[in-house]
C-alpha cells in the first residue's frame, strides 16, 4: 500500500445529510495544497454506525476516531495530526458521563461492545469499488462454495450455524433453503428484501455474495434485490455493485468457470410499509399492488411468478459468506442457545448515542440502552423502549434486563421485527404512543383482510377518545378484546403485530390509561387536549421582561400582554397546541 | 411534449407489465404527479386495464393524482421522529404555508405531506424537501427551510 495514512470519511446517508461530502472535498483540497496527496488517501466509506455524532472519520492504520467534522476543522486537522503527528483532542469523542476524549475508535464503548458479522466491512471500504471488497476476503466464500463444496455441504454449514431469518420472524434459514431446494418447478428465484438500507449502502457485495452462495445451494438461476424507494443511495450502490460483479464474472453465465450461472436485477418499491411483508414483496416485484397473499402455499412452493422462491432479508444474506468461509460452528458460538449470531439494531429516540449497532443476540436491553446508547440525555428518567418497529411491543423500564433474542422478546409481548430500538423517557405518554403506533398501522393497512382493516381503525378511534379525555373503563376491555382478535385472525404480519403496542401498554402501563379515563389527566403532559397552559406572571416579567415571543408565535392569537408586562393566555381561544411552552426561553409557561 | 416524455419512459422499461410501478415512478418524478391522460396512455401502450394502473397509482404513497408542488415537503411522522416532536413541526409548516397537510400551495411552490418512517431515525426529526434531507429539525428551522426553497426559482415542469 503506497499510502502512509488512510482517512475513512463516512459517506453514509446520515453523514451526507450532515454535509460529510463537503468536509471530504475540503480535506482533499487541503491535502493536495500541502503536498500530501501522494501520502494520504481519502476514502468515502459506507455508514460507520455512529450517526448521532456525524460526520465522522476514522484515521487508519491507527484507528483514531473524529466526530462532528466541518470544513472549518480541516486546516487544524491537517496541520496538527497529519503534519505534526499530534491527534486533535477537541474533535474526538467524549463518552457520556466522562470528561476525557477517547482517541481510538475501538476504545469507545459505543464500538467496543459490538460484534460485527453482517457489518464486518463497515467503514473499512469504499462500497462503490469492488476492488476494495476483493482486497479483503471478498468473494472468497463464493470461490470455496463453488469449487470445494457440494450444495448439500453448503446447506449443512448453514444448518450448523443456526442462522435464523433476520427480517423479524426468525425462521430457520436452513429449513427454508431445504424447502426451496426440494420444491418442484423451474426456474427457482431468490429475493433479497431490502427494507433496511445499512448493508446495501455499506457493503453491497456481501449481499450479492450471500445470494450467490444461496443460489448454488438451492439451485436458483435468478435473483431480485427489492429496495424501498426512500433509499436512493442504497439503490445506487447495489446497482453499481451488480454491474461491477457482472464485469468481473461473479454474476452471469458460468461463474468462475464452475458451470454455475446466476444473475441479479433490482426492483424498486413505491412507498408502502406493507411491502416489507414477504408475499407483498413478491407482488411488487411482479408489478402489482403490494397486497399480501394467503399462505399456504408458501413462497418456497409458489413464489415469484408461481415458482419456488426464497425470500430473505438483506441482513440474512450478508451473514452467509462468513458462515461459509469461517464455518457454521463459528457463528453458532455467538448468541444464545436458540438465537445464534448477531443482530443489527437501529438505536434511536431519547438516547445520548444514536446510530446503528450490531450486537450478539441475547444482549440485555440494559447493555443496549446504557452501555452502547450512553443512557438518557437531559437528566430525564428512562421510561420504556419499543423494539421491533412501529408494531413492536413497548417494554417498561422494569424489564430492562430482558435478553434480546427471539424467544425472550416474544415472552414480554414484543418482537425482533425490524430491530429498531426506540427509547422513550418520562415525557412520553404510553397511551399517546400506542395511539400514534395504531394511527400508523391503520394508515398502512392494505385493506385486504377485515380484521386488520376494521380492527386497527376501531382501536385507533378508542385510543384517540381516551387521549382526548372521553374514554370509559369499558373501552379498556373492548380494546383488549379487539386487539386479541386482530392479532389472531389477520392475514399477514402487519395485522398480527399491529396490536402489540396496545396490548403491551395495557399490560405494563394500565394505570396511565386509568388516569386518562378517570382523572382526565395525562401524567406525561403529552395528550394536549388534557393539558392546561399557564404563564407565570412573575417569571414572565422578571426574567423575560414580557418579551412577547409567545404572543407573536401563538397561532390562535390567544396570548394577551404588552412589552414589560405579564402575558396571559385566554383559555377560550387557546387550542392547547403547546407552542408557547416550546418558544418561551424563560420557562415562564407551565403545563398542568 | 408531455406524451413524448412518457413514450420515452415506457420504452426505457421495454413496455413490460412488470415494470409498471417503475414507469409510474419515473412519470411522478418528471411531472410531480400522475396526469390522467398519461395513465390512460401507459395502460393502452403496455396493455393492462386502466383499473390496474389506477389501483397502483392510488395504493402507493409516492404517487399522487394531484400536482405535489415544485418542492414537496415531507415531514416524517415515524415513531422516532414523533417522539422527538415531529407533530409540532408539521403544524408549524401548516401555519407558515397556510395550507393543510396533504395540500399544495396555490402557487404550486410547496406541497406538504406527512410521511411514514423514511428510515433516518438517527437524525430525527427529519423533513424531506424533494430529494433533500433536513435532519434534527427544530421549530426555528421551519422558517429557514421554507426561505431556502422560496428563493430557488425552479422551472415549472410539465
Amino acid at each position: 500500500m503506497p499510502y502512509r495514512i488512510q482517512l475513512m470519511v463516512c459517506g453514509g446517508t446520515d453523514c451526507i445529510a450532515n454535509r460529510s461530502l463537503e468536509f471530504r472535498d475540503a480535506l482533499q483540497k487541503e491535502l493536495a495544497k500541502r503536498g500530501l496527496g501522494e501520502e494520504i488517501q481519502v476514502v468515502s466509506t459506507g455508514c460507520n454506525g455512529f450517526c448521532g455524532v456525524g460526520p465522522v472519520m476514522v484515521v487508519q492504520p491507527d484507528g483514531i476516531f473524529y466526530q462532528r467534522l466541518t470544513p472549518k476543522d480541516v486546516p487544524l486537522l491537517v496541520e496538527e495530526h497529519f503534519i505534526k503527528g499530534k491527534p486533535v483532542k477537541k474533535l474526538m469523542h467524549v463518552p457520556p458521563g466522562t470528561d476525557a476524549p477517547v482517541p481510538k475508535m475501538m476504545d469507545i464503548p459505543f464500538f467496543s461492545r459490538q460484534t460485527l458479522v453482517a457489518l464486518r466491512n463497515r467503514g473499512l471500504l469504499d462500497p462503490e469499488k469492488i476492488d476494495e471488497y476483493l482486497a479483503g476476503d471478498g468473494y472468497v466464500a463464493l470461490k470455496k462454495a463453488l469449487t470445494q463444496m457440494t450444495p448439500e455441504e453448503i446447506l449443512d454449514e448453514v444448518k450448523i450455524s443456526g442462522l435464523r431469518g433476520r427480517g423479524g420472524a426468525g425462521f430457520p434459514t436452513a429449513v427454508k433453503w431445504e424447502a426451496v431446494r426440494a420444491a418442484e418447478g423451474e426456474p427457482k428465484y431468490l429475493i433479497c428484501n431490502g427494507m433496511d438500507r445499512s448493508i446495501l449502502e455499506t457493503d453491497p457485495h456481501s449481499v450479492i455474495e450471500g445470494m450467490l452462495i444461496g443460489a448454488r445451494a438451492m439451485g436458483a438461476r435468478w435473483g431480485v434485490v427489492y429496495i424501498r424507494n426512500e433509499y436512493p443511495l442504497a439503490s445506487k450502490r447495489i446497482h453499481l455493485a451488480i454491474d461491477q460483479a457482472r464485469e468481473r464474472g461473479f454474476l452471469g453465465e458460468n461463474i468462475l468457470a464452475s458451470g454455475f450461472s446466476f444473475d441479479l436485477s433490482v426492483s424498486q418499491g413505491a412507498g408502502a410499509f406493507i411491502c416489507g411483508e414477504a408475499t407483498s414483496v413478491v407482488e411488487v416485484v411482479e408489478g402489482k399492488m403490494g397486497e399480501p397473499r394467503a399462505r399456504p402455499p408458501h413462497l418456497a412452493e409458489k413464489g415469484l411468478w408461481g415458482k419456488p422462491t426464497c425470500l430473505s432479508n438483506v441482513e440474512t444474506w450478508a451473514n452467509v459468506p462468513p458462515i461459509i468461509s469461517r464455518g457454521g460452528k463459528w457463528l453458532a458460538q455467538i448468541g444464545t442457545e436458540k438465537s445464534k449470531g448477531t443482530k443489527i439494531f437501529s438505536l434511536v429516540g431519547k438516547l445520548k448515542n444514536t446510530g446503528q449497532i450490531e450486537m450478539p443476540l441475547g444482549v440485555t436491553l440494559r447493555e443496549i440502552v446504557y452501555e452502547v446508547g450512553g443512557g438518557i440525555p437531559d437528566d430525564k428518567e428512562f421510561k420504556a423502549v419499543q423494539i421491533g418497529g412501529t408494531t413492536g411491543g413497548i417494554i417498561p423500564s422494569e424489564l430492562i434486563d430482558t435478553p434480546v433474542d427471539f424467544e425472550n422478546l416474544a415472552m414480554v409481548g414484543s418482537m425482533m421485527g425490524s430491530g429498531t430500538v426506540v427509547v422513550m423517557d418520562e415525557d412520553a405518554c404510553m397511551v399517546d404512543v400506542a395511539r400514534s403506533c395504531l394511527s400508523f398501522a391503520q394508515d398502512e393497512s392494505c385493506g385486504k383482510c377485515t380484521p386488520c382493516r376494521e380492527g386497527t381503525k376501531l382501536m385507533l378511534d378508542t385510543l384517540t377518545r381516551i387521549t382526548e379525555g372521553h374514554g370509559t373503563m369499558e373501552d379498556l376491555e373492548s380494546l383488549e378484546a379487539v386487539a386479541k382478535i386482530v392479532a389472531e385472525t389477520s392475514l399477514c404480519g402487519l395485522g398480527t403485530t399491529a396490536p402489540n403496542p396496545v396490548l403491551t401498554t395495557l399490560r405494563y402501563f394500565r394505570d396511565e390509561y386509568i388516569r386518562h379515563i378517570e382523572a382526565h389527566k395525562c401524567p406525561a403532559h403529552a395528550c394536549r387536549q388534557l393539558n392546561t397552559y399557564r404563564i407565570d406572571p412573575e417569571i414572565c416579567v422578571q426574567r423575560g421582561h414580557g418579551c412577547g415571543v409567545c404572543r407573536r408565535e401563538c397561532p390562535e392569537k390567544a396570548i394577551i400582554g404588552e412589552k414589560n408586562q405579564p402575558h396571559r393566555i385566554d383559555v377560550n381561544l387557546c387550542s392547547k397546541c403547546g407552542t408557547c411552552l416550546d418558544v418561551c426561553h424563560f420557562h415562564a409557561v407551565t403545563v398542568e | 411534449m408531455q406524451l413524448e416524455t412518457v413514450e420515452r419512459i415506457i420504452q426505457q422499461h421495454h413496455a413490460e407489465k412488470s415494470a409498471l410501478i417503475a414507469m409510474l415512478q419515473d412519470v411522478q418524478n418528471e411531472f410531480s404527479y400522475l396526469p390522467q391522460d398519461v395513465l390512460k396512455h401507459i395502460s393502452r401502450t403496455v396493455g393492462v386495464p386502466l383499473s390496474r394502473t389506477y389501483s397502483l397509482a392510488t395504493f402507493y404513497s409516492s404517487f399522487s393524482l394531484k400536482p405535489k408542488g415544485r418542492h414537496p415537503i415531507g415531514v416524517c411522522l415515524g415513531n422516532a421522529c414523533q417522539v422527538k416532536g415531529a407533530g409540532k413541526i408539521i403544524e408549524k409548516f401548516e401555519r407558515q404555508l397556510n395550507i393543510k397537510c396533504g395540500c399544495t400551495t396555490p402557487d404550486l411552490n410547496f406541497g406538504l405531506q406527512a410521511t411514514r418512517c423514511v428510515g433516518y431515525c438517527g437524525l430525527a426529526p427529519v423533513v424531506t424537501v424533494g430529494r433533500d434531507l433536513h435532519s434534527k429539525v427544530t421549530l426555528n428551522k421551519v422558517g429557514q427551510i421554507l426561505k431556502q426553497y422560496s428563493k430557488e426559482a425552479a422551472p415549472v415542469k410539465g
